[in-house]
């Protein structure tokens, strides 16, 4: 699990990080989501106790970052934003050289380097010097090293970048399987639509300030403070002219289709369904229309979302 | 810590280590100097020594070629060790720049397995390669030239490469550490570079004059700077503290605020600011105050030993003592002709403050020397003055005490200030960046100076120039 409370970090005058708090239930994957120098890569050395906080304070698999930063670092698996492999060493040794700084037994090991090279389809290239390796088996490399030691808490700063879809697809499912419920995972990434897909929470990073967090769902409906439905007929509206019930406000209409927002849907829609059914308008669909992530996210990074959302 | 614990800490040294290694052979820009330097450079150097022995012989002059062939000996140890101080200078901040520190900062190693780690793996290629060089020379000038070296001799050289190779690599990693960028290392080597070319200056010096023995001295004070140079790096070295930096900007408003804050302290008026600030400073300055006294008295020691080595000619002290040259220089109040106070106040500033700029460096290692000095010469007049028959308490007395009254404790002081300036360098207090403790450290140096030493050595200039002649010419002529 990782708690932090007003986790903040200043360089000299100039704050990276302000006031971070957060929750990461074990099992659990949190995407950290936010633009280049919004504070992720801070926050997240702050957790490997690579940084020290200026304020505040963090749990990291149930140890306190500042007291017991040598237990941390044995919890914690990281995939740092530059890979961070040595160049002259080939992938069997890398792996074995942060295997035994991990302190893993000798039998263990070898076992789980072998393990880790077949997951990832490095086996074929244990003995060839990392230099030569294209960037994406860079990456799952990287990630290997990460894994070696069954971290409870991983900390993935871009896990597919640079990655062609195909092996991004192995890691994000990769992630999905390393999902437990002991684990929990923090991912810090630009991709919406992998945040989207592998986490249960999201956290929108801004100026080094937590600006949203929820699960995807409630991010959607993050932008809006009523329920936004799109009814779509069964013939053409032709210039009928529409009357809504009370309580409904008229957004928007095409040429089969009518967009409307209700505070109280459980009341107004049957009504409304109603009276334009008696106003001789079949109806075919009615959705509701949630906003997308990407909608969400720039809202948030532009500071224009709805003060109810906002976190900090 | 127990066996097991001893034992794994070790071995994360030991690994930490072993990677860097393996990493360097595998570079071919740090195997082909070594190769050079190890192999054919000793064969050459072999070439010169036998040319150069023939060479002299021609002329009857085989101490030449005596001499000289020791000191390539040296030098042949020395060049490999040059590659020492690039593989260490980029330890950390080389690999910072590549990105390869971070993941290795996010393992369980300690600070302190991570640091001996880097050190050893900048230490054992180039010594190991200075080691086999000086064995390649050695058996060169036997078959070749016929030269037997002295096993101590032998057993000299090793034990100074060694020594000269723990100072470059245990300051270079120093730099590394705390720079940001391997350019700003490589910039800041000179302060290794420049001492190490005059040492090497000065043992070249002493191997040709024949003085072996204090090659032993200036190994021990190697290995001694090396120790301090460790135990900095150590108490400097935080893996927070390595990502942090990410410019080598001066900030020299910073740095001027940041110093005055530290050196007005509390301060409310001058009054007020002496009493709190500068005896407090001075109260932190006591204890190595008293390890000064010791020195100092070393000092004087040492002075008074070198009196049986560079003797005075007797005759000459007896008749300048006797003559009444001196009573008749004292009694015209000329024995510093051109002097006035205020230039004797300056000298002993000037001395004091070159004294502290040397300290700086050296974690007060060279500040105490240049302070020892003046005690060394006292000792050697007195040893000289009783070498002849003469009482060394009237010379004391009459030149000495007077002035010393205010000057010694100025000197013991700053000695203080200077020694504890360099400890701040050597163990920055916890909770501050190093510039923040380099800083605290001059500003308490600086309020000893300004708030007790400048006044002192004040006093003590205007005795110096109104009594101590007076006091001299009256105790003489007695």
């Amino acid at each position: 699990m990782i708690e932090t409370e007003d986790l903040s970090k200043a360089f000299k005058d100039f704050w990276a990080v302000t006031g971070v708090t957060l929750r990461v239930e074990a099992g659990q994957v949190l995407a950290l989501l936010g633009p280049n120098g919004a504070g992720k890569t801070t926050t997240v050395r702050m957790l490997t106790t690579i940084l020290r906080p200026t304020r505040g304070s963090a749990r990291v698999a149930g140890y306190d970052i500042l007291t017991h930063p040598d237990e941390v670092r044995a919890a914690v698996g990281v995939l740092t934003e530059g890979h961070g492999l040595y160049p002259f060493m080939s992938a069997e040794e890398d792996l074995d050289f942060f295997a035994r700084a991990y302190r893993l037994l000798p039998g263990e090991r070898k076992k789980r380097i072998e393990e880790l090279l077949e997951f990832f389809g490095l086996a074929e290239v244990r003995r060839r010097q990392i230099g030569q390796f294209s960037k994406g088996m860079r990456q799952k490399l990287a990630l290997a090293r990460a894994l070696l030691h069954k971290p409870r808490v991983l900390l993935l700063d871009e896990p597919t970048s640079a990655m062609d879809p195909a092996s991004a697809r192995l890691v994000r499912d990769a992630i999905r399987e390393l999902r437990s419920k002991e684990r929990t995972i923090i991912v810090c990434t630009h991709n919406l639509s992998e945040a989207e897909e592998i986490a249960d929470q999201i956290a929108i990073i801004n100026h080094g300030r937590i600006v949203l967090k929820g699960s995807p769902l409630e991010l959607k409906f993050a932008l809006q403070d009523q329920a936004r439905f799109r009814i779509r007929f069964a013939a053409p509206l032709n210039g009928h002219p529409l009357s809504l019930v009370e309580g409904a406000k008229w957004l928007g209409q095409g040429k089969d289709w009518l967009e409307y927002q209700t505070a109280q849907p459980e009341t107004v829609n049957p009504l409304l369904i109603q009276s334009l059914t008696r106003q001789g308008l079949p109806i075919l669909t009615i959705e509701e229309q949630v906003c997308s992530l990407e909608e969400v996210y720039l809202h948030a990074v532009e500071g224009k979302l709805n003060n109810v959302y906002q976190t900090a | 810590m127990s066996i097991k614990q001893l034992r794994d800490y070790l071995a994360g040294i030991l690994l930490v280590a072993g990677r860097e290694v393996r990493e360097h052979f595998r570079d071919w820009r740090i195997i082909v100097p070594i190769i050079i330097l190890t192999l054919f450079f000793p064969v050459l150097m072999n070439y010169t020594a036998n040319r150069l022995v023939n060479f002299v012989q021609q002329y009857d002059a085989p101490i030449i070629g005596e001499r000289l062939i020791p000191f390539l000996l040296m030098v042949v140890g020395f060049f490999p060790m040059s590659i020492s101080l690039v593989i260490a200078l980029e330890s950390f901040v080389g690999e910072k720049e590549r990105l390869t520190i971070e993941p290795l900062l996010c393992t369980p190693l300690s600070d302190r397995q991570l640091y001996f780690g880097k050190l050893l793996a900048s230490l054992t290629p180039p010594l190991l390669s200075s080691y086999l060089g000086t064995t390649v020379y050695l058996f060169g000038v036997i078959y070749k030239v016929g030269w037997r070296a002295d096993p101590m001799f032998i057993i000299q050289i090793f034990v100074l490469a060694t020594m000269q190779a723990l100072v470059m690599v245990s300051g270079a990693v120093v730099i590394s550490s705390q720079t940001t960028s391997v350019r700003a290392a490589n910039l800041l080597a000179s302060f290794i570079i420049i001492p190490i070319a005059m040492l090497l200056q000065a043992e070249s010096a002493l191997m040709f004059w024949g003085r072996y023995t204090a090659l032993w001295w200036v190994a021990v004070g190697l290995f001694i700077i090396a120790g301090l140079l460790i135990r900095s790096g150590l108490a400097q070295f935080r893996r927070e503290e390595l990502l942090e930096r990410e410019m080598d900007a001066l900030n020299l408003r910073w740095i001027g605020r940041t110093f005055w804050r530290f050196f007005k302290g509390e301060g409310s008026s001058v009054w007020n600011w002496w009493r709190t600030e500068v005896l407090l400073s001075t109260r932190k300055a006591l204890l190595p105050s008293g390890l000064s006294v010791l020195v100092l008295f070393f000092g004087g020691l040492v002075g008074f030993s070198q009196a049986k080595e560079f003797v005075l000619p007797a005759e000459y002290i007896q008749k300048y003592w006797n003559s009444g040259e001196l009573v008749n220089r004292l009694a015209g109040l000329q024995l510093l002709p051109s002097y006035t106070a205020g230039v004797v106040w300056f000298q002993n500033l000037r001395a004091i403050f070159l004294a502290s700029l040397g300290g700086f460096f050296t974690f007060g290692v060279l500040g105490m020397l240049v302070l020892m000095l003046p005690f060394a010469l006292i000792g050697y007049f007195m040893a000289s003055l009783i070498q002849v028959g003469i009482s060394p308490y009237t010379f004391i007395g009459a030149f000495i005490l007077p002035h010393a009254i205010f000057e010694v404790p100025a000197i013991l002081l700053s000695g203080g200030a200077i020694l504890r300036m360099g400890a701040s360098f050597a163990a920055p207090a916890r909770g501050q960046t190093v510039g923040e403790a380099w800083l605290k450290a001059l500003s308490d140096w600086a309020k000893v100076m300004v708030g007790l030493v400048m006044p002192l050595l004040l006093a003590a200039a205007l005795i110096e120039m109104l009594i101590t002649p007076r006091l001299a010419l009256w105790l003489i002529s007695r």
